[in-house]
């Protein structure tokens, strides 16, 4: 073989950017970039095993709003039967307690940071209870339907004070908020009325 | 006239693929149920995804229907479950977290909006005993 200077032929490169595009479409379609949305909720935690069924905390019945949703999805609040529509407005009007009605939470005051003493009505409790037969994307409206009375009243408040949306306030003014209208929705044992399981 | 300079589109290229692999996470599973989310309006997002656990609920898909019949069944991962094991799956999920991260772990609950509550509960309750106790109940922005 002949020594000498022998010049290696450069690699034909101009085909990278299509390697690269077919990568690049591969990634596209095996991702997703949809961000998950969804109402955040908290359980409580799980009873003491050797606890009685004592769990029926005294909660007087005023503090109370009662939800039952059957399985024909019907929807009944405090012993009248209403439309999802309807809601909204039932749980607003039960957690602010405008009028301090008797039959409405009752009110106490609270020294709030932020806010001073106020009147709150932070011992309501709104239960919501459901059949085994619901469907989920009812029982998914109510839940959106409870959060949206909290948020709106968390908005008006927000608003009257500071004239700003409750989510543009600070950390400590939302804090503020928040202690105010304490988000209270329990979720109850279920129950099984008469249903098959 | 001279060849535009193509040396340097395939940086671009992979520049390209680089945001998009950053900013875009892997299917992790594939779905065995069928999943449309329900519908809300005061939703919120749900961050750090690596701190999520999800559990699929729904009907089988069409093809696995035949196989497994046609009521709403539970997937953990890559396989159908029943409740009980979802205190399993649970523990694993949380084990394998750093310390610090375990007390933010959530539960992202994808159930098919056509699912009764029933088998929606026994995961709550199954969730309760495993101190699972933040959970996002998946849904979509409605559209008005």
């Amino acid at each position: 073989m002949a020594k000498g200077k022998r010049s290696v032929p450069d690699i034909n490169s101009s085909s990278t950017a299509d390697i690269a595009f077919l990568l690049l479409i591969f990634f596209l379609l095996t991702t997703s970039m949809d961000t998950d949305r969804g109402l955040a909720r908290r359980l409580p935690p799980p009873p003491e095993k050797d606890a009685k069924v004592d769990d029926e905390v005294t909660v007087k019945e005023r503090n109370v709003l009662q939800i039952l949703l059957n399985k024909n999805d019907q929807l009944m609040c405090n012993g009248e039967q209403i439309t999802v529509k309807e809601l909204r407005e039932r749980a607003k009007e039960f957690i602010a307690n405008p009028t301090d009605d008797p039959n409405m939470p009752e009110k106490h005051p609270k020294n709030i940071p932020g806010l001073g003493d106020v009147m709150v009505t932070d011992k309501h409790v709104i239960s919501l209870q459901n059949d085994r037969g619901t469907t989920y994307s009812e029982y998914i409206k109510v839940q959106n339907e409870l959060v949206a009375a909290y948020n709106e009243l968390r908005d008006e408040l927000s608003q009257e004070k500071w004239g700003k949306n409750y989510s543009e306030l600070d950390e400590s003014r939302q804090e503020a908020v928040r202690d105010f209208y304490p988000q209270r929705i329990s979720e109850a044992e279920p129950k099984n009325y008469g249903d098959k399981k | 006239m001279p060849a535009l300079n193509t040396s340097s589109l395939p940086d671009l290229i992979f520049t390209l693929l680089f945001f998009f692999m950053m900013v875009t996470s892997m299917r992790e599973v594939t779905l065995k149920v069928e999943f449309r989310p329900p519908q809300g309006t005061e939703l919120e997002k749900l961050e750090k995804k690596n701190l999520v656990t999800f559990i699929y609920v729904g009907k089988p898909t069409k093809d696995l229907r035949k196989q497994f019949g046609s009521d709403s069944r539970i997937q953990l991962n890559d396989q159908f479950a029943e409740v009980r094991e979802i205190q399993d799956y649970i523990t694993q999920e949380r084990a394998s977290m750093s310390e610090a991260d375990q007390p933010q772990m959530t539960v992202s609950l994808k159930i098919d909006k056509d699912t009764k509550m029933g088998i929606v509960t026994d995961i709550k309750q199954a969730l309760r005993q495993a101190y699972a106790l933040k959970i996002n109940y998946s849904a979509a922005k409605e559209v008005d």
